[in-house]
């Protein structure tokens, strides 16, 4: 303690610098952490945060017993797993795609205009779904009609919600979320494959046995990371999908908070979801790492 | 973007094998390539086409029986361009906060002098991975006073933690100690240094935050959603939402048209509406692709 008041009197100008961000995040990242005690109170908007009385664990059993509580979590859980199943492992195959394109302005094109759509906002991915889905003239029903399907509203199926939102997902990032892969892959020594070439590896096997291992490390770290938001779909994008048919199966969790929090005003009861939503996604992520600190490959910490 | 990708290993030989193997990833590659094209062509000639072609779903790739009056119809509404306007507003300033703060915060915390910089730092990146979600923080706004006021729409986001620590990598790697301790030397006070010494040394950085705040307050729209009761107010993300997804498109169109000419526009116009708010951000884009990909590999190096 010593040792830090003599460094700011040294280091004033640094520690004065620091103030205003260092204000800024006890006010917006810390005093909501300690507003979640709502939770555990009734809360009363005259009253305030500290004035409302004390309930104890009573929203979290009333979310535990309450009839929609497993629905969500599925709902939460199979979009996420399915967005993951198809959202990590395409761009590390684009990325070795791109890696093995030979021609180079093929290349650059390829990398070039499978960036564009991250650019484009959530609210005109969806509205273009929703265009493309139109059983009369959208695009989608046009290529379905084409290979001999027959045409339907696939915005307003159920069954449909999920795999629209998956892929059209992939489809915005896919390029974006290759960069990393393609830096890590022309990071390789040239070396190993000279070496493996001479050896008479094919292409093939030179990707299985030196591009895959030599990118491991970036494709762990980003796993763990990935793993530790299993629970946070993206919660703007299901919102924006989100309609009265295919509530069944779009009503998440983060939806369900801003529902009943924002628009019913029952605070303390989303609030307590939000923390049990947030303490899921903590111990996901320190199990995750731990996993693959176990088995000897890389670690977050 | 200069990522020097290995073809060298590629220079042996080749086997009929190995040909297979090109021709089939150059395929999927050119396949993938249309996967995203497809549907960007499909909006931009859809926007310029005849609608009525366009319902009869005779328009794919080419635009047929070009018109501009969907454009017209979108640059005749109010709502659009009080939208536009905000959203440059927002996007302006937002960004402009946000880089102050940004650079406020990772400057001292790449300081070495910095004693308790490993603490700070952590408080910091905790809030990456626990935070008060969003009850507490909209309950937090309205407390402040900040509901229905462009600041709900500028403080609250003032930082990203990714993005500060994006700025404090780069400040570590390229600044060197030496530069520190020789400005220093010749008096500079911590202020001093930040300003006219890392700054002028830290453009690409600076390039990138702009880029990523830009564009991330170009195209949000959530917190406009629950902040902002004024549609006077409201960004053009939420004029779109309306628009595209609730289909509030009454007010659009001229009154001398009949019914069934109007559905037909209405159509038509949500199509040039995507293309009218997405232009700006993707004339953004050679330039944006360029820096985006040097930020993710200034983030890549420490996570």
């Amino acid at each position: 303690m010593k040792k830090f008041l003599r460094a700011v009197r040294r280091e004033y100008g640094l520690y004065l610098i620091f103030l205003v961000p260092l204000v800024w995040y006890i006010i917006f990242m810390y005093a909501p952490m300690y507003g979640l005690q709502i939770a555990f109170k009734r809360y009363n908007a005259r009253l305030g945060i500290w004035g409302s009385p004390w309930v104890g664990f009573m929203y979290f059993r009333q979310f535990f017993d309450s009839y929609y509580f497993k629905d969500l979590i599925v709902n939460t859980l199979v979009l996420n797993v399915y967005q993951m199943a198809l959202g990590f492992p395409v761009p590390i195959l684009l990325a070795l795609i791109i890696n093995e394109i030979r021609y180079r302005p093929l290349q650059k094109a390829i990398q070039n205009i499978t960036y564009i759509p991250y650019f484009l906002s959530i609210v005109v991915i969806v509205s273009m779904l929703k265009l493309f889905s139109n059983p009369d003239y959208g695009l989608f029903n046009k290529i379905v009609t084409t290979f001999g399907g027959t045409s339907a509203d696939y915005f307003a199926k159920v069954g449909a919600f999920r795999s629209l939102y998956v892929f059209s997902g992939v489809w915005q990032n896919m390029g974006f979320n290759s960069v990393i892969y393609i830096a890590a892959l022309s990071a390789i020594d040239p070396q190993l494959y000279e070496a493996a070439s001479i050896d008479g590896a094919s292409r093939l096997m030179k990707i299985v046995h030196i591009s895959i291992p030599q990118i491991l490390p970036t494709i762990v770290i980003l796993f763990i990371m990935r793993i530790g938001s299993l629970m946070n779909v993206g919660f703007e994008k299901v919102l924006l999908m989100q309609n009265n048919v295919n509530m069944e199966v779009s009503d998440v969790i983060s939806t369900f908070i801003y529902r009943n929090g924002i628009q019913k005003g029952q605070m303390s009861y989303s609030a307590a979801v939000g923390i049990f939503n947030s303490i899921i996604n903590l111990i996901l992520l320190v199990g995750a790492n731990r996993i693959t600190r176990r088995l000897g490959e890389t670690s977050l910490w | 973007m200069n990522t020097a990708i290995n073809n060298r290993h590629n220079r042996v030989r080749q086997s009929s094998g190995d040909r297979v193997f090109d021709f089939v990833v150059t395929l999927i590659g050119v396949l993938i390539m249309l996967i995203v094209l497809i549907p960007l062509i499909f909006v931009l000639s859809a926007s310029f086409s005849d609608p009525d072609l366009v319902l009869r779903g005779k328009v794919l790739l080419i635009p047929k029986g070009i018109t501009f009056r969907a454009y017209t119809l979108v640059f005749e509404n109010r709502d659009i361009w009080i939208g536009y306007r905000n959203t440059v507003f927002y996007t302006v300033a937002g960004t402009a906060i946000n880089i102050l703060l940004t650079i406020m915060a990772a400057y001292p915390l790449s300081r070495k002098e910095m004693t308790g910089r490993r603490f700070f730092t952590l408080v910091v990146l905790f809030t990456m991975y626990f935070n008060g979600g969003l009850i507490p923080t909209y309950l937090l706004v309205r407390n402040l006073g900040m509901y229905n006021t462009a600041w709900a729409i500028l403080i609250p986001s003032a930082i990203s933690t990714y993005n500060l620590i994006v700025a404090k990598s780069f400040f570590e790697q390229s600044i060197p100690q030496e530069l520190y301790e020789s400005a220093r030397l010749d008096g500079c006070g911590s202020l001093r240094t930040l300003i006219s010494i890392v700054l002028p040394l830290s453009k690409a950085i600076l390039a990138v935050l702009v880029l990523y705040y830009g564009v991330a307050h170009w195209n949000a729209y959530f917190n406009s959603l629950i902040y902002l009761r004024d549609t006077s107010k409201h960004p053009l993300q939420v004029v779109l939402r309306n628009i595209l997804l609730l289909g509030q498109t009454e007010q659009m169109g001229s009154n001398d048209v009949g019914m069934g000419e109007k559905i037909k526009m209405v159509e038509a116009i949500k199509y040039s509406v995507i293309v009218v708010s997405s232009v700006p951000i993707l004339l953004l884009y050679p330039l944006a692709q360029r820096y985006f990909v040097s930020g993710v590999m200034i983030g890549a190096v420490k996570g």
